[in-house]
């Protein structure tokens, strides 16, 4: 039997075969992580509800399903869930006061594909109030530390989920991506992170910011791994309309492709001004490593990437305003004392259950979208959208793979961002471009600067998630960046 | 184009926001830092080209129309503010 | 000055699926309270729509029928507001692309006259749940039953110039949405509802006045009241030298009176734009044609039918092909009797009277078509007369059974037999000597009135049974001679 003190280094993959090794018990790992959880925990605040009781119900149900005969990877396996996704009698509170109380009445489809997979929930993850934001620092149940650093921002939205995985409190987690919050985070944390096609992952359960970007997916510490989970989270599902309706690929049996022959794209925009210049060169080092494995390589141009951030800030927000509509204090959260009447039930409910950033933006969301000015925002933006998702298509001709860095910057000092919020929007540079297309992405470990983690960013056309996994992993079997742990965890 | 704190105050109502009249100053200036920003589109030349609403192109599925959900009152009134038989109570409301 | 009115409406139609719009909740009316509100009607955090085929295929049904374009592709987009009653704080409608574009009804006036009035589009979306204000210690309460329920707001042009073609437009949507089997039709549980636009310009003038939208009126009878009532309220106000302002109003059937809704005094921005969580709909040709093929025989084509084949009036024809259970029921009455004209007198006249009287629709009517299909036929065949027939109608009313059994129990039988009845014209005629005298005394313009005299005792004495044809022949020959 391992060692109980040991259980916390083992990536998804190891778990799964100590487990069908009987190496441990999924119980035995269960108690162990979360004995884990309740002292690392505490300086990294990454998890908002923690439920031990369901997560020892869920890993003794698994042992059962194992001793009955059952195998499957994730058969026993601890995760955690970014807050968002709905979770059925546990606490859902999407990181805000205005869902402080709200204890969900159903599950998310990502969460009941995962537990009828096996795996085992021991909790929600800390996030971005309503995933807005890139350094975690927006939620109402406190910031969230970076383990590399505690006291700089782990990235955002999906902070709670690179905190923990990153500080090895558990193997992977659920996370979601809008503008860059699976891959962000990943980045800062050093670890990889997958955010899908849009609609390969079910979006019913997972509370929307804006839904015609929002795509859920996982954060873990290998390839291999976000390839175990992604399997288990994708799918059709018949209750979200913009689901795919197509099988979903076998990411682990491609996942030992040989990278011969394959066409990297390197866009010119994403090596210009604003890039960290050490960041630069981890990334070009990526490059020369993927070239050794049979890569090619070849300069291309995304011309539109530089109009992302301003059509982004204009389509997220106002579907942002209109999908926050419902938090009106009436069927479900939070509701302010004592309403003189209607207008101030509305309106104290959500000035007093928001916090400042969604508010922001449900403002900028509201006026993007009223009379008068739909056509020289809203539209325009969607106009720039096609212009950006052309680039891809284009690109995608000549190239099967783009590769650049995930941030222009290292993960930052608590608070530094905080007076000016459009500084913080900048950050999204790289990322948001793969969400207004709808194209998968994925971030890597890329190495060190400072004992700061580096992301590189792959993009691939829609559908190929498989690439970018067996490129990463094709990676990670040369490279170590995945493997090393922070200090002190 | 600069918002004015009265056109603050017409879109905090649309969106039902409290405002507290001393954060205006700053809330105006900080939306208007975000919308500058955002007018950095309009340099952008998209005559001709078509608004992408959605990432996939792709159509509608439809529902069989069958009744597939039963009464759960109970569980979904759990999570409410205020009910009484069965009712979600909120203030007046004036027609 | 002459005024004239221009009004446009829109009417919401319940669209009679078995579930809702974009969820499984079953439509049924009078659940108790959120019973019928399942996770997307209450816009619980996380949950998405996914749209109902029926609903799609009940608009198509209805743009084939008013002879509209099909969009080949319609888009969902989300009316913002905030409203109890409206749970995602958006309503999910249509707005720059309806699934039915521009068609055209004709409606029939009392005065036989066709008027064609066009339709400008039609769009499928949500109902919101209701309000409820009875006394909750100062609160409103909600029901969310009726959230998410398909609608179809029918907008029609400012075709129309009275509360009169207003009733009979509305009138011509009720028996049409009926015959697609779209909509129940029931206006007093809001399955079809209506808002009114009302405005007032002088005759003459191209320039519509300021209109006032009457919302949410429901039933014929308040159309007509609330769209007189809001003109003159209007003309009264500009001679007064006042103006009319753009504004949503009530009506109020106890008062008669319209008056200004409170809650949308303020301007209203609703921030349409396209729902990210529907797609387009597209709607193939393929699929048009199948509708089309099931499309039943519809009110319009129903009367020229009635008027070409049984040579009805345009009036008649239109009364008679108004709900396709009234055109089923007619139909009957003529497959067994033969006589259209004779069928069509006794629907719309006794029948319709009785129907009345007992407030029941002719479905729950107490006398079948072919009861009275069959007294027709002795009508017809001089078994009766045409007053007996309605003793007759009567007995079949009160359940006594058909026409035949009635005549035979009752004795109803017409006397034909012309020996009788010369025997009981002698005897009026020895009873009435004197009125006798004096009518041979008469001239022939006074005889006529005086003859009817006659008739009147003779079929009192026959107890209705005589043939009046008879009767009036040998009347004749025996007063003459």
């Amino acid at each position: 039997m391992m060692d109980a003190s040991d259980m916390h280094q083992l990536t998804l993959t190891q778990i799964a075969r100590g487990l069908a090794d009987k190496a441990f018990s999924a119980e035995e790992l269960t108690h162990a992580l979360l004995a884990r959880i309740e002292r690392l925990d505490p300086q990294l605040n990454s998890f908002i509800t923690l439920t031990p009781e369901q997560a020892l119900a869920q890993a003794r149900a698994a042992d059962a399903r194992r001793a009955d005969g059952e195998t499957g990877a994730l058969l026993g396996a601890p995760i955690a869930h970014k807050d968002l996704f709905c979770t059925e009698g546990v606490l859902t509170t999407c990181g805000s006061k205005i869902l402080h109380n709200f204890v969900s009445p159903y599950d998310a489809t990502v969460v009941e594909q995962l537990a009828s997979a096996g795996a085992v929930s021991l909790g929600k993850l800390n996030m971005d109030e309503f995933a807005m934001g890139s350094a975690n620092e927006s939620s109402h149940y406190g910031p969230v530390k970076n383990p590399w650093d505690l006291t700089r921002v782990p990235g955002g939205s999906s902070g709670g989920s690179a905190a923990a995985v990153a500080a090895r409190l558990i193997p992977a987690a659920t996370g979601t991506d809008t503008g860059g919050s699976i891959r962000q985070p990943a980045a800062l944390t050093g670890l990889t992170g997958i955010k899908p096609t849009y609609g390969r992952v079910s979006r019913w359960g997972m509370i929307a910011y804006a839904s015609s970007l929002d795509q859920g997916g996982p954060l873990a510490r290998t390839a291999e791994d976000c390839a175990l989970m992604l399997g288990a989270m994708a799918g059709f599902d018949p209750k979200d309309s913009t689901s795919v309706d197509q099988p979903v690929d076998d990411y682990l049996a491609t996942l030992n492709k040989p990278l011969t022959g394959l066409r990297i794209g390197l866009p010119k925009e994403y090596f210009g001004e604003g890039l960290d210049g050490a960041i630069a060169e981890k990334v070009l080092a990526v490059v020369e490593e993927l070239k050794t494995l049979g890569a090619t390589i070849k300069d291309i141009s995304l011309p539109n990437m530089q109009h992302a951030i301003p059509a982004y800030y204009v389509i997220a927000p106002a579907e942002a305003s209109s999908n926050l509509s419902r938090f009106d204090g009436v069927r479900f959260g939070y509701r302010c004392e004592n309403p003189a009447d209607l207008t101030d039930l509305y309106k104290r409910s959500r000035a007093e259950g928001f916090g400042d950033e969604v508010k922001r933006r449900i403002m900028v969301g509201t006026y993007a979208l009223s009379a008068g000015y739909y056509d020289a925002y809203y539209l325009k933006a969607q106009r720039i959208r096609r212009l950006i998702k052309s680039d891809f298509v284009s690109a995608f001709e000549e190239v099967d793979l783009i590769l650049g860095p995930t941030t222009p910057n290292l993960a930052w000092k608590l608070g530094e961002k905080n007076a000016d919020p459009v500084s913080a929007y900048l950050e999204d540079i790289y990322t948001i471009t793969a969400n207004l297309a709808g194209i998968p992405g994925l971030s890597m470990p890329a190495g060190f600067i400072d004992g700061l983690p580096v992301g590189v960013q792959l993009l691939a056309p829609y559908f190929q998630e498989g690439r970018l996994l067996n490129v990463a992993h094709q990676y990670q079997q040369v490279t170590d960046w995945h493997l090393r742990a922070p200090a002190g965890f | 184009m600069a918002l004015e704190r009265s056109e603050v105050e017409k879109i905090a109502h649309l969106a039902r926001l409290g405002l507290n009249e001393a954060d205006l100053p700053r809330t105006t200036e900080t939306l208007n830092t975000i919308l500058g920003l955002i007018d950095r589109m309009q340099a952008v030349d998209t005559d001709g080209i078509e608004p992408l609403a959605h990432p996939l192109e792709t159509t509608q599925r439809l529902r069989a129309d069958r009744v597939t959900e039963t009464n759960r009152r109970e569980a979904y009134q759990a999570v409410a503010p205020a009910v009484q038989d069965g009712l979600y109570l909120v203030p007046k409301v004036i027609e | 000055m002459q005024w004239e009115t221009v009004i446009g409406l829109e009417i919401h139609a319940q669209l009679s699926t078995q579930s809702k719009i974009f969820s499984g909740s079953a439509t049924t009316f009078g659940a108790e309270p959120n019973t019928q509100a399942s996770l997307v009607d209450l816009g619980m955090p996380g949950t998405l729509p996914v749209l109902n085929a029926e609903a799609v295929r009940m608009a198509c049904k209805f743009g084939l029928a008013i002879d509209a374009e099909i969009a080949e592709k319609n888009v969902f987009a989300r009316k913002n507001y905030f409203y109890p009653d409206l749970p995602k704080g958006y309503q999910t409608s249509q707005m720059d692309h309806p699934i039915v574009g521009k068609g055209h009804l004709d409606i029939t006036l009392e005065d036989g006259t066709t008027r064609r009035i066009g339709i400008t589009r039609a769009h499928l979306e949500e109902d919101a749940g209701k309000s409820l204000h009875e006394d909750f210690h100062g609160m409103s309460g909600i029901d969310l039953n009726r959230a998410g329920t398909p609608l179809l707001e029918i907008v029609s042009e400012p075709d129309i110039r009275s509360a009169k073609e207003a009733v009979a437009y509305v009138k011509a949507i009720h028996a049409l949405v009926r015959y697609l089997g779209i909509c129940d039709g029931n206006m007093a549980e809001g399955s079809l509802r209506c808002d009114c636009n009302v405005s007032v310009r002088p005759k003459g003038q191209e320039a519509f006045g300021t209109r006032a939208e009457i919302k949410n009126v429901n039933s014929f009878r308040f159309i007509e009241k609330a769209i007189n009532h809001e003109v003159r309220r209007q003309i009264e106000l500009i001679e007064d030298g006042g103006t009319v302002v753009q504004e949503t109003r009530l009506y109020d059937p106890n008062t008669d009176q319209t008056k200004a809704m409170r809650s949308k005094e303020e301007a209203n921005d609703y921030r349409y734009f396209p729902c990210p969580d529907l797609l387009p709909v597209v709607i193939e040709q393929s699929f048009l044609d199948e509708v089309r093929a099931s499309l039943p025989e519809l009110p319009g084509q129903k009367r020229e039918r009635f008027e070409r084949e049984f040579g009805l009036s345009t009036y008649d024809a239109s009364v008679l092909s108004a709900s396709r259970e009234m055109a089923d029921y007619f139909e009957q009455v003529n497959a067994t009797c033969s006589d259209a004209k004779l069928a069509a007198n006794w629907v719309m006249g006794e029948l319709s009277s009785l129907l009345n009287k007992e407030g029941l629709d002719i479905e729950q009517s107490p006398v079948s078509a072919e009861q009275l299909g069959g007294m027709i036929l002795r009508i017809k065949d001089n078994t009766i007369s045409g007053k007996i027939a309605k003793m007759v109608f009567e007995a079949m009313a009160a359940g006594e059974g058909s026409a035949d059994a009635i005549i035979e129990k009752k004795g109803l039988k017409q006397v034909t037999d012309a020996g009788a009845i010369e025997k009981m014209l002698d005897e009026v005629l020895a009873a009435n000597a004197e009125q006798v005298e004096q009518y041979r005394a008469s001239d022939e313009a006074k005889r006529g009135k005086m003859f009817g005299f006659f008739v009147g005792q003779a079929m009192k004495a026959s107890k209705g049974k005589a043939n009046p044809g008879q009767v009036n022949e040998l009347l004749k020959k025996k007063l003459e001679g």
